[in-house]
C-alpha cells in the first residue's frame, strides 16, 4: 500500500512539468496545472510515507526489467521513510513558493522548463531512496544529477551561472563514476545487484575499495569537504527555490547512500569510523569558516550546508564506531543525531534560501553589502529568516538543538569507560563542534544583521516590498516545522528509531533506547519554559517602559550629526577579525588603498575569500592534464582513412592480445 | 613525593606556552627564569635522600638559572632598549599551536621510549621533549637575539628536566659545567648584543646577514 | 520540603547577589588605586535608577532591538537555574543539562549581537563583531573543560560533574583539574568582558566589546543588560567556585554562607587581576584564548594518556 502511493506519487510527480509544456509561454494556466499536479504528487508521496509510519506495512515490489541485472524493485524501510519526507515536503513547499517566485508570465523562457525538471527532480530523488536494486539506483541518481544539472543552469543566458553548472556536472559525473565501481564491485562479492546485506565476509582490500569509493562517490554529491567544489557556486546561481530543494535535499541523498551502504556492509574496522568523524569535524569547521567569507548571501548559505553535512557525518562516524566496537549508544546517539540532523538542515536550510529568495525578489541582488534594513519592510520573511537562523545555530528551543544535543551527548559518552574502552579522540569532535556552533552563530548574526538590520544600504533596498502570501505560506509551514521538532523532538523519535533499527538490525527496536538516553522530554520543558520566559521578559520590558517618557531619536554616533547608511558596520567588516584567523585556509585575496600621501585620493577596499579547494587544488589539476591529454589531439587527423586505420590496427591488437 | 612533580612540571610546560605566546620580552624572560627555579626544585622530589652535594646542585641551579642570568638578560635589553619581538618569523598563535603540537607529539614519542616503568608514569621525558621544541621554535622563528638566548634558555632547560632522570647516575660535575657553559654562552651572548646594538642600532639578527661579505 | 527550601534559597540568593559581585569587583579596584570606590550595593542603585528612567530609542530600530535585552536577561537567568550552587543539585538537572547552558547563553549573545547591529551604527556593529569572534574561542575551551569533568566524573550533569564529587580527583588528577580551573577562568573572563579582554569602564567607543554593544540602549531595558550581564558573571563565577572549592560541610546552613564567601573570593580576585593586568591588545586576545583552549585541551590529554 504504502510503497504503491508513494510510487504513483513519483509518477504523477515526475509527468506534473508535461501538461505545462502544452501551454503557451506566457500562460500562467499552465504554471497552475504543473504546480497542482506537483503537489498532489507530493501529497500522495507523503501519504504514503504516513501510512508506512502508522501501519508498518511495507511490500516491496519487483517487477521484471529487461536490462541484464535490472530488476524494477522499490520498497520503503525506515531508514528510507526518513530520507523520503523531506523530499516531497520540500519539493511541495517549493513548488508552492515557486508560484509567484518564478512567475510564467515573468520568465516566459524558462518557466516551464524550470518546473518540468523540479517534477522530474523529485520523483528521481526518490526512486534513489526506494530502489533496491543497483541499476536502478544509478538510473534513478543519473536522472537526478541531469535534473538537478538543468535546475542549476535555468538561467543559461549567463556566463556565471554556464560555469557554475559545468563545474556541477563534472563533479557529479565524477560521482557516478565512483559509483559505477561501486556497484560493481558489490555485485562481483554477492553475485547480484540486488542491495541486500552481503553475506559473506569481505576481504579486506575488498572492503577498504568498497568504502572508499562510497566515500568519494556520495561525499562528492554531499559536498564533504575537499569534494565540496561543486557545490557553493551551483547554489548560489539556481533560483532560490532550486537552492532549498538542492541544499535542502538532493546533497541529502550523498548521506542516504553512505548510510545505506555502511548498512549492507558487515561490521567495518574502528579506521572508518574515525576516518568519516575526522571528515565531517573538517567539513564543519572549514565550511562555516568559508562562510563567514562570504560577501553573496546564497554563497554564505551554500557553504552553511557543507558545515551541516559535517555535523552530519560526524553523528554517522560516532555510529560506525560504534558498530566497529560494539557500544549500541554511540550507534544510537550518533546515527539518531545524524537522521534527525537531516530533517532538521533540510527544514532550516530551505527555510532559508526561501527567505534568501524573497530578499531577491525583492531587492534584486544577493550581495550582503547593499542589502540593510529589510526588517522593516518585510517583517514576514525578517522573521522567518530569522528564525531558521538560530534553528541553523543549533540553538534552543528550535530544531538545530535537539539533533546537535544528540550528537554531543554520544560523543561526550566515547569518553566513558565500557566495552570498547574510551576512544578519546572522538570525544574532541565535541569541542570543534562548539567551535562550528560558535562560528555559525558568528556567521548568522552578521548575515542576518547586515541583511535585515539598520538601514538600507542602497536605494533598491530602501524600495523593498514584502513577498505574496504564497511565498509567505511556503515559509510559515518550514518555519513551523522547526518549532515542532524543537519542542516535541519525542514525536519523532519512534520515526528515527526505526531508521536506526533498520541499520543496525541487531539492536532490536532502537526508539525506546533513544528516548532513555537523550533526556527528550526535559528538552521539550526546557524549549516551553524558555518561550513562556522570553514571553514573561518581553511583557516585563513593556509593562516598565514609561508611555510617556518614550522618545526617538538617531542612533548615537559619538555625537556626529549626519549619519549616513554607508557609515553602518558592513558585513565584511564584521567578519574581518574571523576571516583573519582562518586565513590560513581561506587565504582571502584583498586589495587595500595606500593610505600614505598626505590629501589621500578617492580609494576603494575589496576583499573576497574564493573556494581555495576549487582555486588552488582542482582547477590547476584540470589545467595540467588538460595540457597532458592536448599531447594526444596528434592522433586527430581528421582524414577517415587515418580514423579506419586506427580501427584496424585496434582490432588486429586485439586479436593477437585473446590469442 | 612524586605527585609533586607532575603538577610542577606542568607548570613548566604552561611557560613554554608563555613564553611561545608573548611578545613582551620582559614577561618571556620572566617566564623563562620561573621555569629554572621550577626545574632547580625539582631534584629534590624526586631523589628525597639528595644529599649534600644535591643541595648544592639545586642551590646553584635556582640562583643561575632563576636570578642571575634573568638579571643579565634584563639588563642586556635594557641596555639595547628593546621591549617587543615586533614581528617573528612564524606569528604567535601559530608558534602556540605549533608548540602544542609538538606537546603532544612528545607525549605519543615518549611511550614508545623503553623506559623504567617508575619513569614511565611520569611527565618528565615528554615535559623535557617539548620544552626542547619549544627551545628550538623560539631559536629559529624570533628575530630579536635576546629571545634566540632565550630560545637556547629553553632548550638548556628541557635537556635538564631529562637529566632529572639521570640524576643517580651523572654526577654533579657535568651538570654544573652545563650550567657553567650556559652561563658563560649567555654572558659572551650579552656583551655582542650590547656590541650589535651599538654598532647597528638594532639587535634584530636579520641585519647579521649583511655581514656574510 | 527540603528539596523545595533549598530550591528557594538556590533562586533567591541567584537572583540577588549578582550585583553585589559587580560592587565587590568595583571595591577591589578602588583598593588597589587607592580610592574609596562606589558603595558595594551601587549596582542595586544603578538597577533601580534604571528601571524608573524613561527611554530613548532610535527610528532605525526594530523589535529586535527590544528584544536583545530580554533575550539576553532571561536565558541567563535560565542558566543560572542549571548551575548546582551546593553539593545537592540544582533546581533543573537532567543528563546533557551542560550543553544546554552553552546554547543558552549563545542565544542571548545572539540577540544582544543583533540588537547592537539593529542600530545601524559602526560602534555598536564593531563591538558585536567582536563579541562573537571572541565567544567562537571561548566556547571550545569550555567544552574542553566539559571533557575533562565528565570524564573524572564519569557523569553527563553538572551536579555529578562540579562540587563533591570532584574533591577526590583533586588529590590524584589535581594537574589536568588546575588546567582545567585557569582555563574556565580566562573564559569568565572574556564572556564577561572583564580585562585583560575588555574594560568595563573605559571610555573610548573604538576600544570597547561589551559595553559599545549596549550604546544605544536607555532606562530600564539598559538594566536589563546590565542584570543579564551580572547573572552571567553569576553563572561563571559559580562553575569556577564549584570546581575549586569542590569541598563543603555537608550542613546546610554552613554551605550557602561558605558558597556566597567562596563567590565573592571570586569576584575580589576579579578584581584583583583587572587592577594588576593591562588590556590586551585585540589582535592579542584569540592568542590567549587559544592558550586557554591549549590547556584544557591538556588537561584532558593528561587524564587519557
Amino acid at each position: 500500500m504504502s510503497e504503491a502511493l508513494i510510487l504513483l506519487g513519483i509518477v504523477i510527480a515526475g509527468a506534473s512539468g508535461f501538461p505545462g509544456l502544452l501551454f503557451g509561454k506566457w500562460s500562467i494556466t499552465g504554471q497552475r496545472i504543473t504546480t497542482l499536479l506537483a503537489v498532489l504528487g507530493a501529497a500522495l508521496g507523503l501519504g504514503g510515507i504516513a501510512v508506512f509510519w502508522t501501519t508498518g506495512d511495507s511490500q516491496p515490489i519487483a517487477l521484471p526489467w529487461s536490462i541484464p541485472g535490472a530488476e524494477f524493485r522499490v520498497a520503503v524501510d525506515g531508514l528510507g521513510a526518513i530520507f523520503l519526507t523531506p523530499i516531497f515536503l520540500i519539493s511541495l513547499l517549493g513548488n508552492v513558493y515557486g508560484l509567484d517566485y518564478w512567475k510564467q508570465t515573468r520568465h516566459p523562457q524558462n518557466g516551464r522548463k524550470l518546473r518540468l525538471f523540479y517534477g522530474v527532480l523529485t520523483a528521481a530523488m526518490a526512486l534513489v531512496v526506494m530502489a533496491r536494486n543497483g541499476i536502478l539506483f544509478l538510473v534513478g541518481w543519473e536522472i537526478m544529477a541531469l535534473a538537478a544539472f538543468f535546475l542549476v543552469t535555468t538561467e543559461d543566458d549567463e556566463e556565471e551561472v554556464r560555469t557554475a553548472g559545468w563545474i556541477y556536472l563534472v563533479a557529479t559525473h565524477l560521482a557516478t563514476l565512483c559509483l559505477f565501481a561501486l556497484f560493481a564491485l558489490m555485485r562481483a562479492v554477492s553475485g547480484s545487484f540486488t542491495l541486500v546485506p552481503l553475506q559473506r565476509e569481505l576481504a579486506p582490500g575488498t572492503a577498504t575499495a568498497v568504502f572508499i569509493l562510497a566515500l568519494a562517490g556520495f561525499g562528492l554529491k554531499a559536498g564533504i569537504m575537499p569534494l565540496h567544489v561543486w557545490l557553493p557556486s551551483a547554489h548560489a546561481i539556481a533560483p532560490s527555490h532550486v537552492s532549498a530543494i538542492m541544499s535542502g535535499v538532493i546533497i541529502k541523498m550523498g548521506i542516504y547512500g553512505l548510510v545505506r551502504i555502511t548498512s549492507l556492509l558487515p561490521d567495518p574496522p574502528a579506521a572508518w569510523g574515525g576516518v568519516v568523524l575526522g571528515l565531517g569535524a573538517v567539513s564543519g569547521v572549514l565550511g562555516v569558516a568559508f562562510a563567514i567569507g562570504q560577501h553573496d548571501l546564497k554563497r554564505l548559505l551554500a557553504y552553511h550546508s557543507i558545515e551541516n553535512i559535517g555535523i552530519i557525518v560526524m553523528g554517522l562516524g560516532l555510529a560506525l564506531l560504534g558498530r566497529s566496537l560494539g557500544r549500541a549508544d554511540w550507534i544510537i546517539l550518533g546515527l539518531g543525531g545524524a537522521l534527525l540532523h537531516v530533517w532538521n538542515h533540510a527544514v532550516f536550510k530551505a527555510l532559508l534560501f526561501l527567505s534568501a529568495g524573497s530578499v531577491i525578489h525583492a531587492v534584486h541582488t544577493r550581495a550582503i553589502d547593499h542589502l540593510g534594513g529589510l526588517a522593516k519592510a518585510m517583517p514576514w520573511t525578517s522573521l522567518s529568516f530569522l528564525i531558521g537562523a538560530v534553528a541553523i545555530c543549533g540553538l534552543p528551543p528550535l530544531n538545530g538543538f535537539v539533533s546537535e544535543f544528540l550528537i554531543y551527548l554520544g560523543l561526550f559518552g566515547t569518553l566513558g569507560d565500557g566495552p570498547g574502552g574510551s576512544v578519546a579522540g572522538a570525544a574532541l569532535a565535541a569541542p570543534a563542534l562548539a567551535l562550528i556552533g560558535g562560528l555559525a552563530l558568528a556567521c548568522f548574526v552578521k548575515a542576518y544583521g547586515a541583511v535585515f538590520l539598520g538601514t538600507a544600504r542602497s536605494e533598491s533596498a530602501q524600495n523593498a516590498r514584502e513577498v505574496p502570501p504564497s511565498m509567505l505560506a511556503s515559509m510559515s509551514v518550514l518555519a513551523a516545522c522547526c518549532f515542532l521538532i524543537g519542542l516535541a523532538p519525542l514525536l519523532v523519535v519512534p520515526l528515527l528509531g526505526r531508521g536506526i533499527s533498520d541499520w543496525a538490525p541487531n539492536l532490536g527496536d532502537a526508539g525506546p533506547r533513544l528516548a532513555v538516553l537523550a533526556p527528550l522530554a526535559w528538552v521539550t520543558t526546557m524549549g516551553l519554559a524558555l518561550i513562556g520566559a522570553l514571553l514573561l521578559g518581553g511583557a516585563l520590558l513593556w509593562l516598565m517602559l514609561p508611555k510617556v517618557l518614550l522618545v526617538q531619536r538617531p542612533t548615537w554616533g559619538c555625537a556626529y550629526a549626519a549619519p549616513t547608511p554607508r557609515m553602518q558596520y558592513t558585513s565584511s567588516s564584521f567578519a574581518q577579525q574571523l576571516v583573519g584567523l582562518f586565513a590560513w585556509a581561506l587565504r582571502p585575496r584583498t586589495q587595500q588603498p595606500r593610505t600614505l600621501p598626505l590629501f589621500p585620493q578617492k580609494a576603494s577596499f575589496h576583499s573576497v575569500a574564493p573556494d581555495t579547494v576549487l582555486d588552488d587544488a582542482v582547477l590547476p589539476l584540470f589545467r595540467i592534464s588538460a595540457w597532458v591529454i592536448s599531447k594526444f589531439r596528434v592522433f586527430q587527423r581528421g582524414s577517415i582513412q587515418m580514423y579506419l586505420l586506427y580501427m584496424f590496427v585496434a582490432l588486429i591488437a586485439l586479436l593477437l592480445w585473446r590469442r | 613525593m612524586v605527585q609533586i612533580l607532575d603538577p610542577l612540571l606542568i607548570v613548566a610546560l604552561a611557560l613554554n606556552f608563555v613564553a611561545l605566546g608573548v611578545s613582551r620580552i620582559r614577561a618571556v624572560i620572566h617566564a623563562v627564569a620561573l621555569q629554572g627555579i621550577l626545574l632547580g626544585v625539582c631534584p629534590l622530589f624526586v631523589h628525597p635522600d639528595i644529599g649534600l652535594r644535591g643541595i648544592l646542585l639545586v642551590a646553584v641551579t635556582i640562583g643561575l638559572k632563576g636570578f642571575v642570568i634573568p638579571r643579565f638578560l634584563i639588563h642586556a635589553m635594557r641596555e639595547a632598549n628593546i621591549q617587543h619581538e615586533v614581528k617573528p618569523v612564524v606569528n604567535y598563535m601559530s608558534s602556540l599551536l605549533l608548540g602544542a603540537a609538538g606537546t603532544g607529539l612528545a607525549l605519543v614519542f615518549s611511550y614508545t621510549l623503553p623506559l623504567t616503568a617508575e619513569h614511565a608514569k611520569l611527565l618528565i621525558v615528554p615535559a623535557s621533549l617539548s620544552t626542547v621544541w619549544a627551545g628550538f621554535l623560539m631559536l629559529t622563528t624570533r628575530k630579536k637575539a635576546i629571545m634566540q638566548v632565550l630560545g637556547y634558555l629553553l632548550l638548556e632547560n628541557g635537556i635538564f628536566m631529562f637529566g632529572l632522570l639521570l640524576l643517580e647516575a651523572m654526577p654533579f660535575l657535568v651538570e654544573i659545567g652545563v650550567l657553567l657553559d650556559l652561563f658563560t654562552g649567555v654572558f659572551v651572548m650579552g656583551i655582542i648584543i650590547h656590541h650589535i646594538s651599538r654598532e647597528f642600532a638594532s639587535i634584530s639578527t636579520e641585519h647579521l646577514t649583511e655581514l656574510k661579505e | 520540603m527540603d528539596t523545595f527550601l533549598h530550591n528557594a534559597i538556590h533562586i533567591a540568593l541567584a537572583l540577588t547577589l549578582p550585583p553585589l559581585l559587580l560592587g565587590v569587583i568595583a571595591k577591589t579596584k578602588a583598593l588597589f588605586a587607592g580610592r574609596v570606590g562606589p558603595p558595594l550595593l551601587q549596582a542595586y542603585y544603578d538597577l533601580i535608577k534604571l528601571v524608573q528612567k524613561g527611554s530613548v530609542f532610535s527610528p532605525t530600530t526594530t523589535w529586535v532591538f527590544r528584544a536583545g535585552p530580554v533575550v539576553g536577561l532571561v536565558t541567563a537567568a535560565m542558566a543560572v537555574l542549571l548551575i548546582p550552587l551546593t553539593n545537592s543539585s540544582a533546581p533543573i538537572s537532567f543528563t546533557g543539562d551542560l550543553i544546554l547552558l552553552a546554547y543558552l547563553l549563545g542565544l542571548g549573545r545572539f540577540f544582544t549581537a543583533s540588537a547592537a547591529l539593529d542600530t545601524g551604527s559602526a560602534f555598536e556593529g564593531m563591538g558585536a563583531a567582536r563579541e562573537v569572534t571572541f565567544a567562537c574561542l571561548a566556547e571550545p575551551a569550555f567544552f574542553l573543560g566539559l571533557l575533562v569533568l565528565a570524564k573524572l566524573s564519569g557523569s553527563l550533569q553538572l551536579a555529578g560533574m562540579l562540587g563533591g564529587a570532584l574533591a577526590p580527583h583533586w588529590l590524584t588528577e589535581g594537574a589536568s583539574l588546575a588546567l582545567v580551573l585557569l582555563s574556565w577562568f580566562v573564559v569568565l573572563l572574556v564572556e564577561n568582558a572583564r580585562i585583560p579582554f575588555d574594560d568595563p569602564n573605559t571610555h573610548l567607543e573604538l576600544t570597547m566589546i561589551h559595553e559599545v554593544m549596549v550604546l544605544d540602549h536607555s532606562g530600564p531595558a539598559l538594566g536589563m543588560i546590565l542584570y543579564g550581564a551580572a547573572l552571567k558573571l553569576f553563572v561563571f563565577g559559580a562553575l569556577i567556585v564549584r570546581l575549586a572549592f569542590p569541598l563543603t560541610t555537608g550542613a546546610p546552613w554552613l554551605d550557602w554562607p561558605l558558597f556566597v564567601a567562596e563567590m565573592l573570593a571570586v569576584a575580589a580576585l576579579i578584581g584583583v587581576v583587572e587592577s594588576t593586568m593591562a588590556r590586551l591588545r585585540l589582535t592579542h586576545v584569540p592568542v590567549l584564548l587559544v592558550a586557554a583552549c591549549l590547556l584544557s585541551a591538556f588537561g584532558i590529554i593528561l587524564l587519557v594518556r
